[in-house]
């Protein structure tokens, strides 16, 4: 079994550093390398990620596999959950669970509603989609491979719940971008 | 599952900054959603701290869920560095955490606050924490948390306007007062703490995360950067940020907020800037 942070509490605070910018800034790319050495099938990122928030309080969905589940459950001891609207937290390594299918919380408990891991291929935030909202002064840039071609529709839809919605962080190797579910999104047509 | 226990169980790494990591986890939890959720007001189960309750243990322990080896503290009371409470709590975390302190706002990463926002603007790489007393903004209104619950996921704030109009028409004047509430992202009506109704527009689209802590309420709130807060008010009574109208005795502002200090046995009255370290800057050439 691979280790999980080298250091438990300087590890989980930067990962909480990144994860706490990327969700103030949304959009704007954060560095998350406190996890040296993840199992086959996870992106440092996402799996500091989990790291960081998930533990025996909080179920767990995930369509990760084998060893990289495994090493899910010992490190985080979180349980895992097989219904995806059960799940506070959800770690989508390859086909992405469709938002209205996770649990939005709800008008008075809105903060019960799941955050969303996704595994992308890459993230970039110089072009792209133009994010706009609290967290962000004017605009700020996205553009990401590796989701369902119709994010933005259903995206657009979760904002339309609010207060109640799912919040997403968006991994990449060892970079990641938080999407809270204030933030809008606008395609260049 | 394996014999050995899981990492992320209370116990299994030394208290850095105070907090076990499971309390440090649900606190992290709460805050991200506070991010969220502009506004929301979010319970988290608060820990008993080694302070009175008064202390700002709320506000101590979202700076100890988000403290990091590189931050530095900077921690005020009214707008001093100096008094008892501002440092003991700077003196807990140097020992806890072993982190730098500093007095002055440009070198903070982490400002802890009872009262007031620095008069200096904020930046993108500050974090402002706020000890909250009474987090919610209707509760003089309606006492029953459950019906103030209801009321903030209706989005329902005419109670509070029709008794803020009274307040108001009484007063004769918006912004005088202390903890004047605010709309936060045009959605949820928030207490700003008990800063002064001049600081409330310091909290509209500051480049700083904004997080508010209230250890004897246990909730946890939050304003992201850039996220428009506005003080509730009127258009016959518009919210005008107020202070006293003199210039600071030991720097000369004219634009800070002040203190009134009573200067002699004669009842002779002087101001100085509440915020020492911008007064201190402002007397620097
Ligand atoms: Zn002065």
């Amino acid at each position: 079994m691979k280790p999980g942070f080298s250091d438990p509490v300087f590890g989980a605070q930067s990962g909480f550093a990144a994860l706490m910018n990327a969700m103030a800034r949304p959009g704007r790319i954060q560095d998350c390398n406190a996890l040296h050495e993840p199992p086959p099938g996870l992106d440092p990122a996402a799996a500091a990620a989990l790291l960081t928030l998930a533990d025996a309080e909080t179920p767990l969905w995930t369509d990760a596999e084998g060893e990289a589940r495994d090493w899910i459950a010992f490190h985080t001891g979180a349980p895992l959950v097989e219904d995806v609207a059960r799940a506070q937290f959800l770690l989508a390594t390859r086909a992405m669970p469709a938002l209205a299918s996770v649990d939005l919380g709800t008008d008075e408990t809105p903060q019960d509603s799941a955050t969303l891991i996704v595994q992308v291929a890459t993230l970039d935030d110089a072009s792209g989609w133009r994010l706009t909202g609290p967290g962000i002064q004017h605009e700020h840039r996205l553009t990401v491979t590796g989701l369902p071609a119709d994010f933005a529709v259903q995206w657009a839809r979760n904002r339309t719940h609010f207060p109640r919605g799912v919040d997403v962080v968006l991994c990449a190797g060892t970079r990641l971008a938080g999407l809270p579910r204030t933030t809008r999104i606008t395609e260049d047509r | 599952m394996n014999a050995m226990p899981p990492r992320n169980t209370p116990g299994s790494a030394y208290n850095f900054a105070y907090l076990d990591e499971a309390t440090k986890r649900m606190i992290r939890r709460a805050i991200l959603k506070a991010l969220a959720i502009p506004g929301h007001q979010i319970p988290f189960g608060a820990r008993e701290m080694p302070l009175p309750y008064g202390w700002g243990t709320g506000g101590i322990q979202v700076t100890a869920a988000i403290l990091g080896p590189r931050d530095v503290l900077k921690v005020i009371d009214q707008g001093a560095d100096d008094t008892t409470n501002a440092v003991s709590i700077r003196a807990f975390f140097a020992k806890v955490a072993g982190i730098a302190t500093t007095t002055r706002t440009a070198e903070a990463t982490i400002i802890q606050t009872r009262h007031r926002i620095p008069e200096r603007p904020l930046t993108e790489g500050q974090v402002m924490v706020f000890q909250v007393p009474m987090p919610e903004p209707l509760f003089r209104l309606e006492p029953r948390l459950a019906e103030t619950r209801r009321l903030h996921a209706l989005g329902d704030y005419s109670l509070a306007q029709v008794k803020l109009y009274e307040d108001i028409a009484k007063q004769g004047e918006a912004g005088t007062s202390y903890n004047h509430p605010v709309m936060v992202a045009g959605r949820y009506l928030m207490s700003p703490s008990p800063i002064p109704g001049f600081d409330n527009p310091k909290l509209h689209n500051s480049p700083a995360i904004m997080l508010f802590g209230a250890g004897r309420e246990k909730k946890i709130y939050a304003v992201p950067p850039y996220t428009a807060v506005e003080s509730l008010d009127f258009d016959d009574h518009p919210f005008r940020p107020m202070r006293a109208p003199h210039a600071c005795s030991a720097c000369g502002s004219t634009t800070s907020y002040l203190d009134e200090i009573v200067a002699d046995d004669q009842g002779g009255r002087i101001y100085v800037c509440s915020d020492t370290d911008h007064c201190r800057e402002n007397q620097t050439p």
